[in-house]
């Protein structure tokens, strides 16, 4: 058998386990693992400028593959820079595995230099970790973390190494596990039968149903399965801030986002249905509104692969614990065993009806004025405009996130990335970087915010060390935007810090980093920027876009109210 | 309600702080825990008490179920169960009192484990309530110290929460 020390270990693990790319940063503690990368090329290092980002950044490289994410840090700062993006990624339930330094063994506990208790503190925001007690474990450790990360509901496993476990001059015989058996751990393969089959029968029976799918039915690679069956039954869908692609956006059928910032049509449709299919989806406070007020009428059929996510904020008449696509294609399955698909098409088509007087109320519309600022909706319509809406589009957090959640439709799963349960702000520019890395090809936009850039703006300098074509979108109001927003709305217009004073010049920031910078402040000038940043096709554009800093966001859920209680506009609502 | 919850774990570094991690994070309540490696040295025995309500309890045995080194987990208070917990208690024991401390722990069924002039160590095992009623059947002015483990339980009968 081959002997290897414990930081070669390392690397032959992410080798077999077909890793091509890891996001990481050197130090003290993990000099043995880059030493041994150094020595080999076939798993790619990608050096980033902050740790955060590299969370970050293997954690688009995740979405947008459906591949986990590989991160290696150092220990101390190091690791706790990680920490923001490891709960990014554990929120929103993304398959990613973080090896971390740590001082040597015997040193552990010492208030060593660059010690920190990296299991501890991220325990509550991964899904495992484990700490390598003897290198001799490192294979199987590996081998159970990339796992325990990628089956049943996703999220981040952390591995942390201390450095004596990775010295060179010990070498052990390596083999990599070929399965992983674990007693203590063996995730659902398939829905009940039974309860898939009373699912099918309450949906047959819905007078105004709506399927309401999430983030499950991206990462559960379920996207077929819920379009056929929408299409087969009929039915409208909605789909969640972490679903948006999971059914295609310009289909008929589709009514937009749900939730806090959802359309007026799903969120109607959504209080006012009789049965509900919700599809990997949580049922969190920014859908629901006040849980107890929650669309009082409906039957609630609850697909989740994890059993923790039913009943939690909303009661399941029908619970069914699988995968997703797998329940889902059962359900194809019966209905197609049962020939005629037998759905209540009369009461279909007053639903329907019903449907499209919301959708005249058109909850999306804004008003637009030719003298005054451009608007970020605008912006947004000219980004799918000029991406033909075949895009992948990252997200920073708060107001442009929600334009470009409306505005933006998406027909793919996997094509919308942004931190939906965390809500990280500086999520977008390292996410896109994941995203451009795994799909080189592609074209890759960020749409951010002046106040979320900033907060990992250094990865422009990764961007120019690997090549990587970028499009910036920075939806700049000169204001924290969503906050400013909710102060206006409930704190009598007091701005408190929520405005940003002495902004950089993106421009000029941008070209001191080595790429393109372009300002755009009137609006007859949108488009043709837009498409002249898009032709640079090697080239990272970073477009400081100004638009109107009073504009808000709507709809909005009015608080504690319930699905259909909603702002329309800062003057009317439901 | 009150629930008893047995759990059996990996006997690993760590898996303890998991489960304990994971109660103060999600705001759960415990209010008894004992853990001791079980005749097969690769699994703890874990037993805790804790209250809620049907929901909550559910939410806990979900999440707790779900920490990978969690094997099997058991509700003990859904079906017929065997409570215990074991009280060290030392009670001052002088004059008069001497000989009514002693009656008080032979009607318990305790005994007494270590005896100096003044003071006597009792041993009491029992439910909960049985030893709350033995603290207060002393009286709170007698006792100098209390130790108690925590609660342990079984099933009743043929049921085994095992491998």
């Amino acid at each position: 058998m081959e002997m290897l020390s414990g930081a070669e270990m390392v690397v032959r693990a992410l080798q077999d386990e077909g890793v091509e790319y890891i996001f990481g940063y050197p130090g003290g503690a993990v000099l043995h693992i880059y030493d041994a990368l150094f020595q080999q090329d076939t798993v790619n290092h990608i050096l980033v400028r902050h740790e955060q980002a590299a969370t970050h950044a293997a954690d688009g490289y995740a979405r947008s593959t459906g591949k986990p994410g590989v991160v290696l840090v150092t220990s101390g700062p190091g690791a706790t820079n990680a920490i923001t993006g490891i709960a990014t990624a554990f929120m929103d339930s993304i398959p990613m595995v973080v090896l971390s330094g740590q001082v040597r063994s015997d040193w552990i506990g010492d208030d060593a230099f660059q010690e920190t208790d990296m299991v501890g503190l991220s325990r509550p925001i991964v899904k495992h970790s484990f700490m390598v007690r003897d290198p001799r474990q490192i294979p199987e450790m590996i081998k159970k973390a990339f796992y325990i990360a990628n089956t049943g509901r996703p999220g981040p496993v952390l591995v942390d190494i201390p450095k004596d476990h990775t010295a060179p001059h010990n070498t052990f015989p390596y083999e990599y596990p070929k399965k992983v058996k674990m007693r203590s751990y063996a995730p659902v393969t398939r829905g009940h039968s039974g309860q898939i089959r009373k699912a099918v029968d309450e949906l047959l029976k819905a007078k105004r149903p709506v399927l309401y799918a999430g983030g499950g039915v991206v990462q559960g690679e379920a996207s077929q399965a819920l379009t056929a069956l929408a299409r087969k039954l009929n039915f409208p869908v909605t789909n969640t801030l972490m679903g948006l692609g999971a059914y295609p956006g310009s289909d008929e059928q589709f009514l937009g986002m749900l939730g806090m910032h959802g359309t007026y049509e799903a969120n109607m449709a959504m209080h006012n249905a009789d049965v509900i299919l919700v599809a990997g989806a949580r049922l969190d406070d920014r859908v629901t509104n006040d849980a107890r007020k929650f669309c009082p009428g409906a039957k609630i059929i609850h697909i989740d692969i994890d059993p923790a996510s039913i009943s939690k904020n909303v009661a399941a008449h029908i619970p069914i614990v699988g995968p997703v696509k797998q329940v889902l294609e059962e359900m194809l399955t019966m209905l197609d065993e049962q020939g005629e698909v037998g759905t209540d098409t009369k009461s279909l088509e007053r639903w329907w009806q019903e449907i499209a007087g919301w959708r005249k109320v058109h909850g999306l519309r804004y008003e637009t004025n030719e003298q005054g600022p451009m608007k970020p909706q605008q912006v947004v319509q000219a980004l799918y405009k000029a991406t033909k809406g075949e895009a992948y589009v990252t997200s920073d957090v708060g107001q442009h996130q929600m334009f470009a959640a409306q505005h933006y439709l998406y027909d793919r799963p996997r094509q919308w990335i942004n931190s939906g349960g965390l809500g990280t702000m500086g999520f977008g520019l390292p996410a896109a970087m994941g995203v451009q890395f795994a799909h080189p090809d592609a074209v890759v936009a960020c749409v951010t915010g002046e106040g979320s850039i900033q907060m990992n703006i250094q990865e422009l300098s990764t961007c120019l060390q690997y090549g990587l074509p970028i499009k910036i979108i920075n939806i700049n109001n000169q204001a924290l935007g969503m906050v400013r927003q909710w102060q206006d709305m409930q704190y009598g217009g007091r701005h408190s810090q929520s405005y940003m004073e002495s902004l950089p010049d993106f421009v000029k920031l941008a070209e001191s980093y080595g790429h393109v910078g372009m300002l755009v402040e009137k609006l007859e000038d949108l488009d043709g920027a837009m498409e002249e940043a898009f032709a640079l096709k090697d080239r990272l554009v970073f477009m400081d876009i100004y638009v109107d800093p009073t504009e808000h966001v709507y709809p909005m859920h009015i608080a504690d109210g319930s699905m259909r209680d909603m702002w329309l506009s800062k003057t009317e609502r439901t | 309600m009150r629930r008893i919850i047995s759990i059996l774990m990996e006997n690993e570094p760590g898996a303890l702080s998991r489960v304990v991690g994971l109660f103060s994070q999600r705001g759960y309540n415990i209010e008894t825990l004992t853990v001791a490696p079980t005749e097969d040295e690769t699994l703890s025995r874990l037993t805790m008490t804790t209250t809620g309500d049907e929901k909550k309890i559910e939410q806990i045995t979900k999440h707790l179920n779900k920490l990978i080194e969690v094997v099997k987990l058991v509700d003990l208070t859904e079906g017929a169960h065997i409570e215990r917990e074991i009280m060290l208690m030392k009670v001052k024991a002088t004059g008069a009192q001497r000989a009514e401390v002693k009656r008080t722990v032979d009607i318990f069924r305790g005994q007494i484990v270590d005896v100096t002039a003044t003071v006597y160590t009792v041993q009491l095992t029992g439910t909960t309530d049985k030893l709350e009623a033995f603290i207060a059947a002393i009286g709170e002015t007698q006792v100098l110290e209390v130790v108690r483990s925590g609660v342990s339980g079984i099933s009743r009968g043929e049921k085994v929460l095992s491998l």
